[in-house]
């Protein structure tokens, strides 16, 4: 296992590096530089040009790779001029929120995964499997953010049971009871609208394992012994069945940046992909710059979780 | 007896013909499409887009079909041409992007070995690039952008995939007798590719770009949708959705949003079940008989 390990991690290091390279260019070739937001008119162009100059934005585009990618990796992102902080303590607030969406989507995504698909692979061609199947189906076509704001619409303002904005009560004060019921009540119907969406191919994976398990002669053998229907569904079928659930965890990861930031533009919501969307518009490309790279190192991640995921449940590809 | 004698596109029309949901899916796309291309020859879009004072919100009535929008402009009529440029859009992308990624999967599974290699170390790249951000990014760079600079843009990130595929059938099929008898008896590299390991994977090039064609519609409208797609003077389907992004519309003025919603919905669906037909026709296995 160790093996595999070392070896992914070598793998995800020039990953990594040509991701740096990637968003440096893009970075470059936005329009504006890091001081075209901070200039006054006012300010003498000669001054403008020294600073420049000091800044490094004179010299060859690998030398200030350098120089921007060694600063980055002590933290230091540059100065976004929209707030006029550090980018690094601006995303920090940011990705917090981000992470504890993420985190109930998933939560939502298995719960409502495991259940379902039980009972649609279990009890396949009944009337339940048939509506589960059906939810799927449209599910799968359904495009998250006309899904999202339906929710909003109706859940949100309609019925007026959720906050439509927001990711806590303002004016409560951070670490009290309140305060986290309010975190939580503020994330419900954000991470459930996804998790509504995002959870249809975990369930449909789930359903095909189950089939194609209880026919194995696993099964048949473990029938033969007399063992209970629900010992048989819950410790044989459902065990080989986990696996590819399993296995598919770091690709649920990465499929939840793309959702995030159609959920957090649509609920309001103040995360990471907010900030990104509103950066953009704004052009405070410094934080753009790290926000896509953080993007891209989260993708990377997952992606290694996934194969490390696969490497602990399959143990043929351990031995490879 | 005789299914197995059947040629391709009989097969597909059959499986299509029984699944009763396929069919009308089939008809449905083919009616809005129809509908959608010829109506817009019809209508004016500067007119269409050009702000109205004096029309600002009105519900639907018998002038304005679905009533106005916040600039006074004509729900139906942007409507219309926002299907039309969101289809127009999708279709282009998903053939770019097929195109592109055929050749590569082609290529590298054809050949193997060390060209294989390269390009699958490019693939692999790309996929870990956060795709969504980027496109956003580069929207915004690009300085001058309309339809072709839009699906340059997302055909950039979106070939890899259907190159994967790609590649892991032709590695399949390069070991096939086949190939290496016409290679033994002269032919060339390419006119195998093409004439006789290409038309082996049809059928699930079909397939994948069917489904891809409903994502790329899902994908277009979510980027308009979140301002990023078209400029306002271009609308589409995800413009119409955006302006439900002011709490005021999403509440009270849904003829301006949910038409445009009921209308992505309705063809991402219908576009996915002819792809689900398409490749249980493709599979004789899930043959529904």
């Amino acid at each position: 296992m160790w093996k595999i390990v070392a070896r992914r991690i070598t793998i995800m290091i020039p990953q990594i590096l040509l991701l740096s390279i990637f968003v440096f260019l893009l970075a470059k070739a936005m329009p504006g530089d890091a001081l075209s937001g901070l200039i006054d008119p006012n300010i003498d162009p000669k001054a403008i040009a020294e600073k420049r100059i000091q800044l490094g934005l004179n010299k060859p585009w690998y030398e200030q790779y350098w120089d921007w990618i060694t600063s980055a990796l002590q933290g230091d992102l540059g100065q976004s001029f929209r707030f006029k902080m550090p980018v690094t303590e601006l995303v920090g607030e940011r990705m917090a929120n981000t992470f504890w969406l993420s985190l109930a989507t998933l939560v939502f995504t298995y719960l409502i995964a495991i259940p379902l698909g039980i009972i649609s692979g279990r009890y396949n061609d009944t009337l339940a499997d048939r509506m589960i199947t059906g939810y799927t189906y449209i599910g799968f076509a359904a495009p998250l953010f006309i899904f999202a704001l339906v929710m909003l619409w109706v859940f949100g303002f309609h019925f007026g049971w959720f906050p439509t904005g927001g990711s806590v009560e303002p004016g409560s004060t951070p670490g009290t009871a309140a305060y986290i019921a309010s975190k939580l009540y503020h994330l419900l119907l954000p991470a459930l609208s996804m998790a509504l969406i995002t959870t249809v191919t975990t369930v449909q994976m789930l359903r095909n394992e189950i089939i194609d398990t209880k026919f194995k002669d696993f099964i048949v053998t473990a029938r033969a012994k007399g063992a209970s229907e629900s010992r048989i569904y819950n410790r044989h079928v459902l065990r080989n069945s986990l696996l590819p659930i399993a296995a598919f965890f770091g690709y649920e990861l990465t499929g939840l940046i793309g959702g995030t930031v159609f959920i957090e533009s649509i609920f309001s919501y103040p995360g990471m992909g907010q900030l990104f969307l509103s950066s953009i518009s704004l052009r405070d490309f410094s934080v753009v710059t790290a926000l896509v790279l953080l993007y891209g190192v989260a993708s990377i991640l997952g992606s290694l979780l996934s194969d490390l995921i696969l490497g602990i449940v399959d143990p043929r590809i351990r031995i490879k | 007896m005789g299914d197995k004698n059947l040629s391709g596109w009989r097969i597909v029309l059959k499986e299509i013909v029984r699944d009763k949901m396929a069919l009308l899916s089939l008809i449905l796309i083919v009616a809005i499409t129809a509908f959608v291309y010829l109506t817009s020859l019809l209508l004016d879009q500067s007119q269409i887009v050009r702000v109205n004072l004096f029309e600002l919100n009105k519900p639907p009535s018998s002038e304005f079909w679905l009533g106005t929008d916040q600039g006074g402009r004509d729900v139906f009529g942007q409507l219309i041409i926002g299907t039309r440029n969101s289809l127009t859009i999708a279709i282009l992308v998903t053939s770019l992007s097929g195109l592109i990624g055929i050749a590569i999967g082609l290529i590298s599974g054809y050949f193997g070995g060390m060209v294989d290699n390269f390009f699958m170390r490019i693939v692999d790249f790309f996929m870990i690039l956060p795709t969504l951000m980027i496109v956003i990014a580069f929207v915004t760079t690009v300085p001058k952008y309309g339809i072709m600079s839009f699906t340059l843009i997302m055909t950039a990130f979106l070939w890899m995939g259907k190159a994967r595929l790609i590649r892991s059938k032709a590695l399949q099929e390069r070991e096939l007798d086949y190939v290496k008898a016409s290679r033994t008896s002269g032919s060339s590299h390419l006119k195998i590719m093409l004439v006789q390991v290409l038309p082996n994977l049809s059928s699930i090039i079909i397939v994948s770009m069917t489904l891809n064609l409903a994502a790329n519609i899902g994908l277009e409208s979510g980027l308009s949708f979140l301002g990023f797609g078209f400029p306002e003077s271009t609308p589409s389907l995800g413009t119409l959705v955006s302006y439900a992004r002011n709490p005021q519309v999403l509440e009270s003025r849904w003829w301006i949003w949910v038409p445009a919603s009921v209308l992505i919905l309705v063809l991402m669906l219908s576009i996915n079940n002819v792809g689900q037909a398409l490749r249980r026709a493709a599979d004789a296995r899930q043959r529904l008989g």
